[in-house]
């Protein structure tokens, strides 16, 4: 079985992380927001777990398990936040919470 | 170990102040005056155990307590007394003394804490001409400073967080090149020997080339030069004179000037005798344009708090001309002007809060003709401008005499011209005493005139004044024995 | 006895003290202060004896209570000298001033500031007697100082009216100015001799200095300032008709009898000095012979009755700079005296009438006293004539007739200090007379409502007797001023008349005066008034009655100025900066708070952007 090249992995999670980055800054949806950050944490691991094959190490899949906690923990506290927003505001634009500024 | 006690008993007595205001506010008072009483006990006493032996001269200083305090860095817990240091911690103890009796009958709010503040800045003081580690120096200087903002921000007029933060940026700011200025001295001092250490006496000898001498000087020097106020750095003091209640002013305008002027005569020409020497006609300069510039501008004021704080400044660009102008003759004016103008100014600062709280109001336009109904208090603040104005008997005469004696023979044209400080001085002196006291009494005011603890705290310090004018000797004794170690200076 | 000389200071320092701290009542308050000057006035007229009787060795005797301070080789002491020069100062000063507070017990009977007005007078005399007595210029400044204060307190004794307090401010800041310039003298002569001791000052003076060398001229001329000031000289004269506003025990004791003599005495002093510094000396001859002409001249414009006499007492000041500046010391000395008696007896006669006028000031609504006020008539007589210098009989003339004589014949006269000298004995005579005329002949313009009583009238008449009598000891007094004061009479050949035809000539221009005086202000007043009918008369009129303008010049030259400089600086240009830097750290926070705008897309984009911007530095540079 040959091994699939480094190179491919890296192009994969970039292209993943460059996509959530977009959908990140171009959707007003909070839910779509999220949605596109779980996208860049999976760009990341993909690029982990490639580069964890390339040099046979398991560390590459440990950080991917890592990424894996850290998103779930993100998306519930994201969700509640995103819940606790929509009762308030009737709404799901981010624009419209921005009430912290300066 | 009395050094010690000096201090401690200051630092305790604020503690117990604090928290005897809860039980009664009559108990937090007579604390506090107990615990200055008594320091002030104590360094009577260590006076008169130095000064009666004939051979004191001989001793450098006259006490030592030196602990290691953080031995890694080199850090001591070192305080030393000799006659300088003496005489300005017994100005300090009076002004203490004198600030807690005024503050006596004020209604105050957060009475603990305020005497908590008011004898930890004077613990603070203490620390300042006590300390002979470079580190503890620092230490003591910085908090000074804390006490200071809160007496400030708390206690003061309307303006007073304005003040406040003013106060404490320029010391502030000014304090931490200090710092800079200190550790640069620390470490290259490690350079040239091998060894850490904050030691005054160690650091006396660091060879420093020119060039390093002279920033490090500088560091110094700006921050001396904030807290005296000099010009172009005064421009915090009247602002906080005009907010700070009147025990505030004694100890601000009275004692934080003296430490700077401490701080010049200590560190400045013993550590860096060259760049100092570079840097006096500089420095000459800058203190005759603090004399006449502090002079005008208390004469264009209204509010007498300001009037009196610009009045200060320009007493004290005459300590700056006395240290710079490398005469002992001056170096003891500059050493008595410190005392005097102390005593002089605290006591006008009390007269203009005597008048403050009859009337209340700080602007002289408003006041006039005072002396129809409170004689004893404008007799005072006469006696009081007299001595601000330079008139001779009084202790402000002695000291800028000497000055401008020592001075002529360094620079002519520098002592003409702050000897037309003199002349301004007796310019803003007399239109304050005018629009204060004399005119007509238009309003016309009927106010209560001074009560017996006012009158007795006024009448000791005209007393002092006219000792110090007429007998200045038991100073320049005392500061005699302090010259005789700081090096081969001010000839 | 001499060892009694410390009490003749300290009585009145004692009792000024006394006054000032306790409270008294008025009868007790009066009897303090009269009898502490009078204390004095025994004690010296002992030590007088004393020191006649038994002369100490050099006719001198040092009395050191203690050392002020030592600092360095600056040893100034607390110490009194006495010497023939002092002596005669102080028994004089000591006697006038008993007199008038004997005179201003009734005088300020009234008033209610009984026991501040003695406080000031006492600590004044004491002030004064220091300054005679001290053995060195530090000590001199002093007392310099003190009786400048007691003079700026006593002009704004009466403090309610705003006017009076301006005037005690003016002349206590004129006269400092020219102790600013004395207190620049004592550097120099400390920076250059080594002392402030007087007597050795004098001593090494011509051992350090050539004869006309820069130091001692500088020297020279800075004491001069200070003189100048306190002796209200050209020019800084301006402040002494002010000084009027004062009361008028006050305008007898300080600014005609004593305190304004004091310059003349500090010259006199450092005699010395300014026979080393003869450019010096003629800036002291020139002062006082411009002085007394340019005060002649406006003392004959005046209506206020004090202002003429104070411009009379700037003239006869003069003639005793111009004694100083051409060498005639005792000359000045004798003057001082003599001057002292009439000077003082003027403005206590003067009070007795302008109080029982109540308050009035102008002469020309006075006028026919003479029956009225007749011991005020016959004392104002004695001591206008002694001031005019009747010849013979005043003292006046015998004094001013040496000064006239030293004028062209003493060491540094000449026959122009002369002639000036003479126009003054006219002026003095035109406007002495037009005085005693407007105010004690013709027809009366107000009513007599106060009588004097015994404790006014008595120090006129004892001041009368002296201002007759105080002339006759011209020549035992030169004799005891000796080895005080040189006196060489007749020195050079440049003289053009003797010592007789000069006093015949006096005497003559005196009585011109009168005849001048008694034309134009008693026969016929329409002689005066025509003269200044005329434009360029009014003019001239104006311009002697305003000082010769100085007051308007120094008002615009310096006062303006400083006055402006203030008031545009009042704020503190220097905050500026300050604030300046406060505003600039508040406007980068409304700029930089712009970018937080509370959208969380563009802080997402920031990052990004920040990220990939660091990663691309990182990369590539």
């Amino acid at each position: 079985m040959t091994e699939v090249p480094l190179a491919y992995g890296l192009i994969l999670g970039g292209i993943l992380f460059a996509l959530g980055l977009a959908g990140l800054l171009m959707r007003r949806n909070l839910l779509f927001i999220l949605i596109s950050i779980e996208i860049m944490l999976n760009g990341a691991g993909v690029a982990f777990v490639a580069a964890g094959s390339r040099w046979g190490q398991p560390d590459g899949q440990i950080m991917f398990l890592f990424i894996l906690a850290a998103a779930a923990a993100e998306v519930s506290v994201g969700l509640a936040l995103l819940l606790r927003f929509y009762r308030q505001r009737h709404t799901l634009d981010a624009n419209r919470a921005n009430e912290m500024r300066g | 170990m009395i050094l010690l006690w000096l201090i401690v008993v200051l630092v305790g007595g604020g503690l117990l102040a604090w928290l005897a205001a809860r039980i009664h506010p009559l108990l937090c008072r007579w604390i506090s005056l107990a615990a200055v009483l008594v320091d002030l006990a104590l360094a009577l006493f260590e006076a008169s155990r130095h000064l009666s032996s004939g051979n004191a001269g001989m001793n450098t200083w006259f006490e030592q307590v030196d602990w290691s305090w953080i031995p890694q860095f080199g850090i001591h817990f070192h305080l030393a007394l000799d006659g300088l240091s003496l005489l300005l911690v017994l100005l300090t103890l009076v002004l203490g003394v004198v600030s807690v009796v005024i503050s006596w009958s004020a209604h105050i709010k957060a009475l603990g804490f305020y005497h908590l503040n008011l004898l930890w800045i004077l613990a603070g003081i203490l620390g300042v001409f006590l300390s002979l580690d470079l580190f503890l120096f620092y230490f003591s200087w910085e908090l000074m400073l804390i006490p200071m903002y809160f007496l400030i921000a708390i206690w003061g007029g309307e303006r007073r967080t304005y003040a406040a933060v003013k106060f404490f940026l320029f010391t502030q700011l000014s304090g931490l090149l200090m710092l800079i200025a200190i550790l640069a001295l620390y470490f290259a001092h490690y350079h040239a020997t091998g060894v850490y250490t904050f030691q005054y006496t160690a650091l006396l000898g660091t060879p420093l080339s020119p060039h390093t001498a002279m920033w490090i000087m500088l560091g110094f020097f700006i921050a001396f030069a904030v807290k005296l106020p000099m010009f172009p750095f005064h421009t915090w003091l009247p602002d906080a004179c005009a907010e700070a209640s009147t025990a505030t002013n004694v100890i601000l305008a009275g004692l934080l000037a003296t430490t700077a002027g401490y701080g010049m005569i200590r560190f400045l020409f013993p550590l860096f005798p060259g760049a100092f020497r570079a840097f006096a006609p500089v420095a000459m300069t800058l203190a005759v344009i603090t004399i006449l510039y502090g002079a005008i501008l208390a004469f264009s004021q209204t509010n007498l708090m300001r009037l009196l704080a610009y009045a200060s400044i320009s007493h004290l660009g005459f300590v700056l001309l006395g240290i710079f102008s490398g005469s002992g003759i001056a170096l003891q004016g500059a050493v008595m002007t410190l005392i005097a103008h102390g005593i002089s100014t605290s006591a006008l600062f009390i007269v203009a809060g005597s008048i403050e709280d009859r009337t209340h109001t700080r602007e002289i336009g408003v006041m006039g003709g005072l002396w129809d109904t409170v004689p004893r208090l404008s007799g005072a603040g006469l006696f009081f401008a007299l001595a601000s104005l330079g008139l001779p008997g009084l202790g402000d005469f002695v000291g800028e005499f000497l000055i401008l004696l020592g001075t002529y023979r360094a620079h002519t044209a520098m002592t003409v011209v702050a000897a037309c400080g003199v002349l301004a001085a007796t310019f803003y002196a007399l239109r304050f005493v005018q629009r204060a006291f004399q005119g007509p009494n238009l309003r016309p005011w009927r106010l209560p005139d001074l009560a017996l603890r006012e009158g007795l705290t006024l009448g000791a310090m005209m007393v002092v004044l006219l000792w110090l004018g007429l007998y200045p000797q038991p100073v320049f004794h005392t500061f005699a024995q302090a010259a005789n170690h700081l090096p081969a200076l001010w000839r | 006895m001499l060892g009694l000389l410390w009490l003749i200071p300290a009585i009145p320092f004692a009792s000024a003290l006394a006054l000032a701290v306790l409270r008294f009542p008025r009868k007790v308050v009066a009897w303090i202060a009269v009898s502490s000057i009078a204390a004095s006035s025994i004690i010296s007229l002992l030590v007088t004896f004393s020191f006649l009787h038994a002369p100490p060795a050099g006719n001198a005797y040092t009395e050191v209570l203690w050392t002020w301070m030592r600092v360095g080789d600056f040893r100034p002491e607390i110490a009194f000298y006495l010497d023939p020069l002092s002596l005669i100062m102080v028994v004089v000063v000591a006697f006038v001033s008993f007199l008038i507070h004997l005179y201003s017990t009734e005088f300020m009977a009234g008033d209610d500031g009984y026991s501040r007005f003695f406080a000031y007078m006492n600590l004044f005399v004491a002030s004064m007697l220091t300054l005679l007595l001290a053995n060195n210029l530090l000590l001199l400044y002093l007392g310099w100082e003190g009786v400048g204060l007691c003079s700026y307190l006593l002009i704004g004794f009466w403090y309610r009216d705003p006017e009076n307090g301006l005037a005690g401010r003016k002349a206590f800041i004129v006269t400092r100015v020219g102790d600013t310039a004395m207190l620049i003298g004592l550097f120099l002569l400390f920076h250059d001799l080594g002392t402030l001791n007087i007597q050795e000052l004098m001593q090494r003076a011509p051992q350090h200095w050539h004869l006309g060398a820069g130091a001692a001229v500088a020297a020279g001329l800075l004491l001069l300032g200070g003189a100048v000031g306190k002796s209200a000289q050209l020019p800084l004269q301006t402040w002494l008709p002010d000084a009027m506003a004062g009361p008028t025990p006050v305008s007898a004791l300080i600014h005609a009898a004593t305190m304004v003599t004091a310059g003349v005495y500090l010259i006199a002093r450092t005699h010395v000095l300014y026979s080393l510094a003869p450019p010096a000396q003629f800036a002291v001859a020139v002062v006082g012979a411009a002085t007394l002409l340019i005060a002649g001249f406006s003392a004959l414009t005046q209506w206020d009755l004090k202002r003429v006499l104070a411009y009379s007492t700037i003239s006869q000041i003069g003639y005793m700079f111009l004694a100083l500046g051409v060498g005639a010391w005792p000359a000045a000395i004798l003057h001082f005296m003599t001057h002292a008696f009439f000077k003082a007896l003027l403005f206590l006669a003067a009070g007795v009438v302008i109080q029982a006028l109540h308050e009035e000031h102008n002469i020309f609504r006075m006028g026919g006293l003479r029956k009225k006020l007749p011991v005020a008539f016959w004392t104002f007589l004695i001591a206008g004539c002694s001031l005019a210098g009747l010849p013979l009989i005043t003292a006046g003339a015998f004094s001013k007739d040496w000064i006239l004589w030293g004028a062209a014949s003493a060491a540094n006269g000449s026959m122009g200090f002369w002639i000036v000298a003479l126009i003054g004995i006219l002026l003095t005579s035109l406007y002495t007379f037009r005085m005693i005329f407007l105010v004690f002949f013709g027809e009366m313009h107000s009513e007599v409502t106060k009588k004097p009583g015994m404790a006014m009238l008595i120090p006129c008449i004892v001041l009368a007797f002296l201002s007759i009598a105080g002339g006759y000891v011209k020549t035992p007094f030169a004799h005891f001023l000796e080895t005080a004061l040189p006196w060489n009479a007749a020195a050079a050949g440049a003289v053009h008349i003797s010592e007789i035809g000069s006093e015949t000539v006096a005497g003559l221009v005196f009585l011109l005066g009168l005849v001048l005086a008694y034309v134009l202000f008693l026969r016929s007043r329409s002689y005066a008034a025509s003269l200044t009918d005329n434009a360029a008369g009014a003019a001239l009129h104006r311009f002697w009655f305003s000082d010769w303008g100085m007051d308007w010049l120094y008002d615009r030259l310096l006062v303006r100025p400083y006055a402006w400089a203030a008031r545009i600086d009042k704020g503190d240009l220097i905050d500026g900066f300050y604030s300046g830097i406060a505003e600039l750290n508040v406007l980068a926070w409304r700029v930089l708070g712009l970018t937080e705008s509370g959208r969380l897309r563009w802080y997402a984009a920031g990052i990004a952007a920040g990220s990939i911007i660091y990663i691309a530095v990182v990369l590539f540079l």
